[in-house]
């Protein structure tokens, strides 16, 4: 266990190294995710209820995700380096967790801009909505991180990566949504950690069939 | 070390391997040749792993810890430093004493004053030597080879001969190839695809 912690540890290391030398994922989801809030603002008129405006921070939150989900993998297609990743002994689901981490380190920091321009542009979010988005954020980058490995393999990857994702996350829109509006969202939060638990443990036991032949 | 038993790779309703068999005893050196296209890396890819056989069976007597891979392409970062790529790849293998085994690579293989340069900034030739360095840096039981040649200069061949050379008593290899006479006196077999 200590030995596939220090792996996904390398391996997520590696993700914020290549981050922050090329820049080129977490810039255009902060980016994304700000733009996509202000068009949000002046696109809904002013007396739409809260309950609308909740629902457009997660639109925004999914996509900004899927944003830099479809850049996951782009490292390792360049000089075929998941070839290398794969024949390394190190448990294949490292790969995954580590990408995940990485993911999820960038999806928390375009959600520090992405939440207090939400509480500017429309209302302020309680404690269950941010715990929602903190347990949907673990769900959106497990799983996501997993789509994107099975499209990385595929000509047609950036059409894959939304199909294949985008189903797949309509669980974490709906408990996402109940936490933040409904009235008793401790349900909707154990249905998030739910959602997060069995995903997690399907991805971890079926990642090594993804990246073999 | 491996064993081919009527092996057969097929992409589709392309077939690219069809009923080959081979023996690879441990110790020996068995080079591959063929003109391109006729299956020589889709065998390399099947004996690591990297594909799986549509007919027959492959077996391989060395884990992947024990496996040292060089394919068409270097498998390493462009956006990391060759010292990075090489650290990457020696925590993931467990490499004992990973920096001066890293330090002493980068030197025997010319790269060591490019040790802080990106790979995305290397020539073809820095990149096989760097892939070469990768391959090499747990000490493999198991080579397998796939044109490791290629790109290289008369220097780094002439490298790469000596490196093949020093391993041969302690490894065993599988190595394809365009140039067989450059490997003919290290070499215990062949296997020649049509």
């Amino acid at each position: 266990m200590r030995r596939f912690a220090a792996d996904v540890a390398t391996l997520a290391r590696k993700d914020l190294r290549l981050e922050l030398r090329a820049r080129d994922t977490l810039p255009a989801m902060l980016l994304f995710v700000f733009s996509a809030l202000v068009v949000f603002h002046f696109a809904i008129p002013d007396s739409s209820s809260r309950l609308a405006s909740n629902g457009l921070l997660w639109v925004a939150i999914l996509f900004t995700a899927l944003l830099g989900l479809g850049r996951a993998f782009v490292p390792e297609r360049e000089h075929s380096v998941l070839d290398g990743l794969v024949l390394a002994p190190c448990d294949r689901s490292a790969i995954w967790l580590g990408k995940g981490l990485a993911t999820l380190s960038f999806l928390v920091a375009a959600e520090a801009i992405a939440l207090p321009a939400f509480a500017l542009f429309f209302s302020g979010l309680g404690a269950s909505a941010v715990a929602g988005v903190a347990l949907a954020d673990v769900g959106i980058c497990l799983v996501g991180s997993f789509v994107a490995a099975m499209s990385v393999a595929s000509r047609a990857r950036e059409l894959i990566l939304p199909l294949l994702f985008l189903p797949l996350a309509i669980p974490i829109v709906i408990g996402g949504v109940g936490a933040s509006v409904a009235s008793g969202p401790g349900r909707y939060l154990a249905f998030l950690a739910l959602y997060d638990a069995v995903f997690a443990i399907l991805c971890w036991a079926s990642f090594e069939y993804v990246v073999t032949e | 070390m491996i064993r081919a038993t009527a092996l057969g790779k097929r992409y589709g309703m392309k077939r690219v391997l069809h009923d080959v068999d081979f023996e690879l005893e441990r110790g020996g050196f068995l080079v591959v040749t063929g003109p391109n296209g006729s299956g020589k890396t889709t065998l390399l890819r099947l004996a690591v792993g990297l594909a799986a056989p549509t007919a027959g069976a492959i077996e391989v007597a060395v884990d992947r810890a024990r496996l040292g891979f060089v394919g068409h392409e270097p498998l390493v970062y462009g956006e990391l430093t060759a010292l990075e790529n090489l650290d990457l790849y020696g925590r993931l293998y467990r490499v004992p004493e990973r920096r001066e085994r890293i330090g002493m690579l980068l030197e025997r293989f010319g790269l060591w004053d490019a040790r802080r340069e990106r790979a995305a900034k290397f020539s073809r030739g820095m990149l096989q030597r760097l892939a070469l360095c990768r391959a090499f840096l747990h000490e493999p039981e198991l080579y397998v080879l796939d044109e490791p040649f290629t790109g290289l200069d008369d220097e780094g061949a002439e490298l790469l001969d000596r490196e093949l050379a020093e391993r041969r008593p302690r490894g065993t290899f599988l190595v394809a190839t365009h140039d067989p006479a450059r490997l003919e006196p290290l070499a215990t077999g062949r296997l020649s695809f049509a």
